[in-house]
């Protein structure tokens, strides 16, 4: 965990500060609606559709267990008693009063929490892999470097009026848990034959209704080049970037006409102007942040342990959430383990009061008192060690946390949708549920083995249904609710190798009801054709191609025909 | 007389804002008195501009950069930096080069629909005076540049990040 030094704090305390005297001002009706608008979202605040949406940053998805305790007396005493994690790791609140708001953010202050660019044109939450700092297959540790980032990004004076939104994710390890090559800005670190740290950049990558992979932008930036590179970036973007039209504003849109090559002068141009200024990064500074990170005491521990192994073969249930919720760690006699927030019949992400309370308390007691929150929405406690994994899996189940789903279908990630949000043309979590439903036989979802299922209430893509093995877009067809069906969709180099890919839609749209029907289709095509159990849905796919999916949902005569929809529709 | 931000003081206005009207011409540049003419019309008319009785100034519309008139950075008092609607960011951009790369030491003005709120980081910007969008209270607007008085980053205000100033005095400047 990041602990705050008194600058940090001061930053966040005037930030409160400032955002109460804007909402007073506003309340007095001294600042417009517009305008307050934009203040307001820069702090997190939306209007939904029912009432207003506060989403409060949880920077790289790092969170302390008296922190998430914080959020779910806010949770208690300002809203329904629940929250939502999202997509970008952060918590969202639904229901609180406008006129709380500045309340809840001094409440959050105390515990070094706060919304700042939660939302806006600016740059947003910094992301990254959820097991950064414990995972076997890292290189170094993103969190320091999300942290440098993060402190360069609050309240930059030229970029928080940018075209448009600006995510940046970062990814230290060798597999991609970030997804960075669906980000704005995405850096993977890399490390030089001469041992040196430096960043792969990737830019324009991003979701929304112009899905891009991201490009190379540099193969190798030594990193005390890092913020002086990301400002040249941002300045092109801010420059040059359109604002003529809000769905051409991303920063992908102006790399896609620019080009990769015109855009990489331009920055260069930029950065050998900024190239070696004072915002070069010093390694004290690195170490500064490094030290001010809590590190856990581990115990030296057998790299195995009996009693676990004993349990292992006696218990089939824990052996199940075992081989799914429980993933390795770089030291001996640790794991890192996932609570799964995707249990069948409670929307995915949300979490209650009392949850994150008893949450809080594993985390006490079998993690050093810090979790993560991953961007496929569960809670990571990744500290464990192996001899209190029964017990933790035991109290994990009875809070409802312990579905053994990580990497299987029903592990599906999902907006809040048209339940909640303004945007939405349809809704997510009845379709999530109702998946889960049909697939709620464990040996059947072991068989199937791991698919990740994304479903966007609307083409912002909250859901990333773009990047799902089967991704689920919510349509307005004349004011109904139609799902749009997409298949062959990565998210990343999750497994080396497979690089991220969009999914292409199969074809005509479905009513809600008949989703989990065109999802079994798929399974069963994808069991048909499948040459092994360690072959995935997603190999599948890329193997032998859309079309045979296709056929197998729509029916090989013609994709098209009515009868064959209205046998769906009453399945 | 219109009242502005300069310096962080109110003070009046002397400056006559040339733009053009609903029908997009342009009205004659007075004969006397100090003017803020478009980048157009600089460049068109500037030795004419030049030898009128009275300053002149320039000002770049948001999508104009400051490159095209680095050349003359030193005959003018003031550039004046337009925002035609508050979101529109790329005047930060525009004042930071002016002064940071370009070492601007005139008055660079933040004209259009310039809101209280957005002042403090135009300041950080390099930007010293603000013409506020009607239907804002100057004075009370002052309270603006006192918000957030701790930064991360290097800016024209600041010309070293936070990370720098943490350094040992000696050590801060070193590459």
């Amino acid at each position: 965990m990041y602990i705050y030094d008194e600058i940090d704090q001061r930053m966040v305390d005037e930030r409160v500060k400032q955002f109460a005297d804007q909402t007073r001002r506003f309340l007095e009706g001294k600042l417009s609606e517009d305008a307050f608008r934009q203040l307001r979202l820069r702090n997190g605040l939306y209007i939904q559709r029912y009432a207003p949406m506060l989403r409060i940053a949880i920077p790289y998805g790092l969170l302390a267990s008296r922190q998430l305790r914080k959020i779910a007396h806010v949770a208690r005493a300002y809203d329904r008693g629940y929250g939502h994690f999202s997509t970008r790791q952060n918590l969202q609140l639904n229901w609180p009063k406008l006129e709380d708001v500045p309340a809840i953010l001094a409440e959050l202050a105390t515990v070094q929490m706060h919304a700042i660019q939660t939302s806006g044109n600016c740059v947003r939450n910094i992301t990254t892999d959820h097991f950064a700092g414990v995972a076997r297959d890292e290189l170094v540790d993103s969190f320091v470097w999300c942290e440098i980032i993060r402190q360069w990004s609050t309240f930059h004076p030229e970029f928080s009026w940018l075209p448009r939104k600006f995510k940046i994710a970062v990814n230290g390890a060798r597999s991609d848990r970030a997804a960075v090559e669906i980000h704005d800005i995405g850096l993977r670190v890399v490390r030089a034959d001469d041992g040196a740290i430096g960043f792969r950049v990737l830019v324009g990558g991003g979701l929304g209704r112009t899905p891009i992979i991201g490009q190379t932008l540099r193969e190798f930036l030594p990193w005390p080049h890092l913020l002086t590179y990301l400002e040249a970036i941002l300045r092109t973007y801010n420059r040059y970037g359109r604002r003529d039209n809000i769905h051409k504003a991303r920063i992908k849109i102006i790399v896609k006409e620019f080009g990769i090559e015109r855009f990489r002068r331009e920055v260069d141009d930029e950065w050998a102007q900024l190239k070696d200024g004072p915002n070069t990064l010093v390694e004290e500074e690195v170490k500064r942040i490094e030290t001010r990170f809590t590190r856990p005491q581990y115990e030296k521990l057998p790299a195995t342990d009996r009693a676990l192994e004993r349990l292992l073969v006696r218990d089939a249930a824990f052996r199940n959430w075992h081989a799914r919720n429980v993933h390795p760690h770089k030291v001996p006699g640790y794991a890192a383990v996932t609570l799964s927030l995707k249990k069948t019949g409670v929307p995915p992400g949300d979490v209650t009061s009392e949850q994150m309370e008893a949450v809080a308390d594993l985390a006490d007691r079998h993690s050093f008192g810090e979790l993560r929150v991953s961007h496929e929405q569960n809670l990571i406690l990744a500290d464990v060690k192996l001899a209190q994994l029964h017990d933790l899996w035991q109290e994990a189940r009875s809070l409802g946390l312990a579905t053994p789903n990580i990497g299987l279908l029903t592990n599906i990630i999902c907006c809040p949708g048209g339940d909640f949000c303004g945007l939405a043309n349809a809704k997510s979590i009845p379709v999530a549920q109702a998946i889960q439903e049909r697939f709620d036989d464990l040996d059947y979802l072991h068989d199937i083995g791991e698919i990740d299922i994304n479903i966007s209430g609307c083409m912002n893509a909250c859901g990333h249904h773009h990047v799902g093995h089967i991704g689920i877009l919510g349509v307005d067809k004349n004011g109904e609710e139609w799902y749009q069906i997409e298949i062959g969709g990565n998210q990343g180099e999750i497994r080396p190798g497979l690089k991220a890919s969009l999914g292409k839609v199969i074809g005509p749209s479905f009513a809600r009801a008949e989703v989990p029907e065109v999802i079994e289709r798929l399974i069963r095509c994808y069991l048909d054709r499948r040459d092994s159990e360690a072959e995935r849905f997603i190999d599948v796919v890329h193997r032998i191609g859309a079309e045979f999916f296709k056929e197998y949902v729509y029916g090989k005569a013609d994709p098209q025909s009515p009868r064959r929809r209205r046998h769906l529709a009453v399945a | 007389m219109a009242k502005l931000i300069r310096n962080r003081r109110v003070a009046d206005d002397t400056w006559l804002w040339l733009k053009p009207d609903a029908s997009g011409s342009l009205p004659a540049v007075p004969d006397e008195g100090d003017v803020i003419v478009p980048l157009s019309l600089w460049i068109e008319r500037r030795e004419a501009l030049l030898s009128r009785k009275g300053r002149t100034g320039v000002w770049l519309d948001s999508k104009e950069g400051p490159e095209a008139i680095v050349p003359n950075l030193g005959l003018l008092p003031l550039v004046a930096v337009s925002f035609p609607v508050f979101g529109d960011g790329r005047g930060f951009s525009t004042a930071r080069l002016l002064r940071e790369r370009y070492g601007y030491h005139g008055e660079i003005r933040a004209v259009g629909d310039v809101l209280r709120d957005q002042l403090l980081f135009m300041a950080r910007c390099g930007f010293d005076a603000f013409a506020l969008q009607e239907g804002q209270d100057v004075e009370d607007a002052l309270a603006a540049f006192d918000e957030l008085p701790e930064t991360y980053q290097a800016s024209a205000a600041e010309p070293l990040p936070l990370f720098r100033r943490r350094l040992p005095q000696t050590e801060r400047c070193r590459p």
